[in-house]
């Protein structure tokens, strides 16, 4: 009666490697030639892929800290200090810092209820998770205007209450939590659905509450992917741009975030300013992208 | 503790996994429910544990309708077929869940669950794995320790799905004879869901044959040997191997949906999960 291994379908870093990799290692050495491409095509696909990375990731962001230091070091502090890019600074911080909580908690709720109770409506659910990725951000973004804004359906009524939404601080907000809503949700769908419901349906067998049986026995089984899709969701509360520009008015030093800011000084030509304050932004990339490596890493183990 | 099942009826969709079971067992028993995989057991103790709601019937616990009664009120001892054991918790942790998750005014004393779980890792002959995780236990070490952490809530009724399915040849015909001696200890009234029937004969009291959702024949192993109640019961015993992995492969999960999906996902898991 044989139980069938689990079959791994994970690609590894042996799938990548060149077939010499193999010799001597794992392949026996008379099918290496069997499995070699001509030198021409080795060097032809792994130069243009090469080729292709300098070009489009690495050059650029090279380029990003190049121009924002080309005028020498106090140039590039005093654009950072300046009080509008510092007021961007803030408000940037401060969306990300209420979008982002928010995402959690409504990302985990909803992951939880998909992949581990069958309901009515779960298809429907998931797609509209979904629906902000498939909008353009401006569409998002001119909604809220539609709503909110002072021809909007619901401005006059904010008008009356002295309520601001759209070219404030509230509507950014509002825009941030929109276009990140789907990072958590869409990070653990999949992994709460591999890992099935046994857990939690021995934890309730022996008596878990609901709490409880989240605490204790969810959550630990989550906590990597959901630091990841909590890095995913903070980097794109940070960078958005498209959503946040409709609903900003672009009033510096008060509805300017990080990516506005770059925006506009760069269209007022200060260059080093504009790169100076994008470096942040590119800062914050590398950050996440190391914070995600190591996620990753504890996901993998 | 007695379990009464009443013309208990569940379908997923289009499939009938119960049609009007109803099975009466009692205090003290050591119950095995045996068919081929597909024929509605672990459905049938997923309804008396109160993971599955039947569609129509009912369960009875010493006399008391349970049918509406949550499965974290039963106040009963399960243990999955793959063991579903708390991999990020040690051992000692895993046994101690039932008894830190209740409410303040009844959970014992932190110097009480550890006794408790030291007592009971002693009763399952573990005693020294207690701050291994449950990946570095071999498969009858984690059956056991399942077992270990369902007890620990002192349950009236002790169910298991497929206990020794997971397990080698070897294994299996000890914890068969240790689960046995265990019960005769415990005294726990006991229901087991087992596709081979030497297991079946081998361990308990009383057999119950399934098939398509039905029940073909209640009683001892003797009982049932001597005279099969149906043609099928007849043609099941009498399949050589006693082992009705023959008919659909035992590896297939029980037609029930939810755990379905997941015993198809715990065995197929992605590597990604570890």
């Amino acid at each position: 009666m044989a139980k069938p291994q689990a079959r791994s379908f994970e690609l590894t870093w042996g799938d990548f490697l060149p077939p010499e990799a193999y010799v001597g290692d794992k392949a026996p050495t008379a099918r290496v030639g069997a499995r070699q491409e001509p030198a021409a095509v080795r060097w032809l696909l792994i130069g243009s892929a090469l080729a292709f990375l300098v070009l489009f990731l690495f050059l650029p962001l090279a380029a990003v800290f190049h121009e924002a230091l080309k005028k020498g070091w106090d140039v590039y502090v005093a654009a950072i200090a300046e009080p509008d890019a510092l007021a961007a600074i803030r408000l940037t911080l401060l969306a990300a810092l209420i979008a982002v909580p928010l995402n959690t908690v409504f990302g985990v709720a909803a992951a939880w209820a998909i992949a581990k109770f069958d309901f009515r409506g779960k298809n429907l659910l998931t797609t509209l998770i979904d629906l902000p990725f498939s909008v353009s951000p401006v569409i998002s973004g001119l909604i809220y205007v539609l709503l909110f804004g002072a021809q909007g359906w619901l401005g006059p009524w904010l008008q009356e209450h002295g309520l601001k939404v759209i070219f404030a601080v509230p509507g950014i907000v509002l825009a941030t939590v929109f276009v990140t809503f789907p990072f958590v949700a869409r990070e653990l769908i999949p992994l709460m659905q591999a890992q099935g419901r046994e857990e939690e349906e021995a934890a309730v067998v022996l008596g878990a509450r609901g709490w409880d049986l989240f605490r204790r026995v969810t959550l630990p089984n989550i906590k990597w992917g959901l630091l990841y899709g909590v890095i995913l969701c903070n980097a794109r509360a940070m960078g958005e741009f498209g959503a946040v520009s409709v609903v900003s008015g672009h009033i510096r030093g008060s509805t300017n975030t990080l990516p506005l800011q770059v925006e506009i000084l760069y269209n007022e030509y200060q260059f080093a300013a504009a790169f100076a304050v994008a470096s942040l932004l590119a800062l914050l990339a590398l950050v996440t992208l190391a914070v995600k490596g190591i996620a990753e890493r504890r996901l993998a183990s | 503790m007695s379990i009464q099942v009443q013309g208990v009826t569940k379908t997923f969709g289009e499939f009938v996994a119960l049609d009007d079971v109803s099975l009466d067992i009692a205090s003290g028993e050591l119950v095995a429910l045996l068919s081929p995989s597909g024929s509605g057991k672990t459905t049938l103790l997923r309804v008396i544990a109160g993971l599955e709601w039947p569609d129509a019937g009912r369960v009875l616990f010493h006399g008391e309708d349970a049918t509406d009664t949550h499965a974290r009120e039963r106040r009963v001892g399960f243990v999955f077929q793959h063991y579903a054991l708390f991999r990020h918790m040690t051992v000692s942790e895993n046994v101690a869940f039932g008894l830190r998750v209740r409410p303040r005014p009844v959970r014992p004393s932190e110097a009480a669950i550890r006794a408790k779980v030291q007592d009971l890792l002693e009763l399952v002959q573990l005693g020294w794995l207690g701050e291994r995780y449950p990946h570095q236990l071999s498969g009858g070490q984690r059956q056991r320790i399942a077992l270990a952490r369902a007890l620990a809530v002192e349950p009236r009724v002790l169910l298991l799905d497929e206990p020794f399915g997971a397990l080698d040849a070897n294994v299996r015909k000890q914890l068969r004879r240790w689960l046995r001696r265990l019960h005769d200890e415990v005294h726990v009234t006991t229901v087991f869901v087992t596709h081979d029937q030497d297991e079946a004969m081998a361990v308990a009291d009383r057999v119950v044959i399934m098939n398509h959702g039905r029940l073909e024949q209640v009683g001892t192993p003797e009982q049932v040997r001597a005279a099969p109640a149906t043609e099928f019961v007849r043609a099941f015993l009498a399949d050589d191997d006693g082992d009705a992995s023959g008919i659909i492969p035992s590896w297939q999960p029980e037609p029930s949906f939810s755990s379905r999906t997941a015993h198809a996902m715990s065995s197929g898991r992605v590597p990604l999960l570890g």
